[in-house]
């Protein structure tokens, strides 16, 4: 609003801002209508996903499948519950990867603490031997 | 905010797909995120950033569990609970854990039928979201008090490393007060639907602006979002 009186617009141009806002507003509180059928569904997967990641633990699986299991279950839930439950899914592209690809840029931070912690655990057991 | 600002989908030129179409609505003097009203485009900002919180805490566990010489507890037997004789392992987590994607999928059924503008099952199943967020938060309760008595501190416990009772404490600590803020926020929306207050265009009490069914999806956002970060601390804490 300020750069638009700055130019020099004027009222008029206000009025026109207004009229496309109530536009836009009237499109975007109807655009996200799924069938109720759509959230059951993937109600469902989350329920089973959540019984299988849970099993993981139950049958005392371990070792890297134990690992690749859990990770598998976990990426499963989170897109489907950020695609369809938070409808990610029917998002512009630019809004999807402003959201979506700085989170992912965190595993540069996970690499480079596993560095870290991979070298503080050598110098403790330098320092004071392996384990109590 | 120029009236380049206001400009939306149905009135602007077509854009290319892909990459180029990402920068195209990027670059300039304009708005970027076309189609999202503000309300919702701030919302996602700030789970954005929360996600960087939940992500240093998740981190700086993965740093402590990976550095420390001490083995670290084994949590399918710290949370193991004894139901009718038998321990069995995780019971409780599992449980919250459901209870907290039914709380989810309420919510998206609400945000439905709010776009619907179906007050009253609006209302219903906000109530309903807002009454598992509670029933979470109480077996959270349960569960800190039960590692409370056992001996569980942020500076030490009866099963191995030290630094087990601290990223526990600060991980669900903060993930139950995300739980509890949610489900008072709820219950604020679920007010205003069931009066009727984005209907009628009544101010809203803190912003005095008008609200907009939009609003109960971007409550759903909020929630969607506690429930997906409890997908990864069950992951990394409780499983891994």
């Amino acid at each position: 609003m300020a750069e638009a009186t700055a130019n020099g617009l004027g009222q008029h141009a206000l009025h026109a801002t207004h009229a496309q806002e109530a536009a836009a507003v009237a499109t975007t509180d109807t655009h996200q209508e799924h069938p109720i059928k759509l959230y059951l569904v993937v109600w469902a997967w989350l329920f089973i996903l959540s019984t299988c990641s849970y099993l993981v633990d139950y049958f005392g699986i371990h070792g890297y499948l134990r690992w690749s299991l859990i990770l598998i279950f976990m990426m499963l839930k989170a897109g489907l519950i950020v695609a369809v439950f938070m409808h990610m899914a029917w998002e512009r592209l630019a809004m999807m990867y402003a959201i979506i690809l700085p989170p992912i840029l965190v595993l540069v931070f996970v690499t480079m603490m596993v560095f870290e912690a991979d070298y503080t655990l050598l110098t403790r057991i330098a320092f004071f031997g392996p384990g109590p | 905010m120029a009236e380049t600002t206001m400009t939306h989908t149905s009135q602007m030129e077509p854009r290319p797909a892909g990459w180029r179409g990402i920068a195209a609505d990027w670059a300039s003097d304009q708005r970027a995120f076309k189609n999202v009203s503000w309300g919702k485009a701030m919302m996602w900002i700030f789970l954005l950033s929360d996600t960087f919180i939940f992500g240093c805490f998740l981190l700086s566990y993965m740093t402590a569990r990976i550095s420390t010489r001490v083995p670290w507890p084994n949590p399918s037997e710290v949370f193991a609970l004894r139901i009718g004789g038998s321990e069995i392992p995780l019971i409780l987590i599992a449980i919250m854990t459901f209870v907290l994607i039914s709380s989810s999928g309420t919510m998206a059924m609400a945000v439905n039928f709010g776009y619907r503008h179906d007050r009253r099952k609006t209302a219903i199943l906000m109530l309903l979201t807002a009454a598992l967020g509670a029933t979470f938060v109480g077996m959270q309760a349960f569960e800190w008090t039960k590692l409370i008595t056992e001996g569980v501190r942020p500076w030490g416990n009866p099963w191995g490393a030290a630094q087990f009772g601290s990223c526990f404490f600060m991980i669900t600590g903060f993930h139950g007060t995300h739980v509890t803020i949610g489900v008072i926020f709820l219950i604020i929306v679920a007010r205003k639907v069931w009066r009727g207050d984005f209907d009628i265009g009544r101010p809203g009490f803190f912003t005095s602006r008008r609200g907009r069914y939009e609003n109960v999806e971007i409550m759903g956002l909020y929630w969607h979002f506690v429930d997906l970060v409890w997908v990864f601390i069950f992951a990394f804490f409780y499983l891994w």
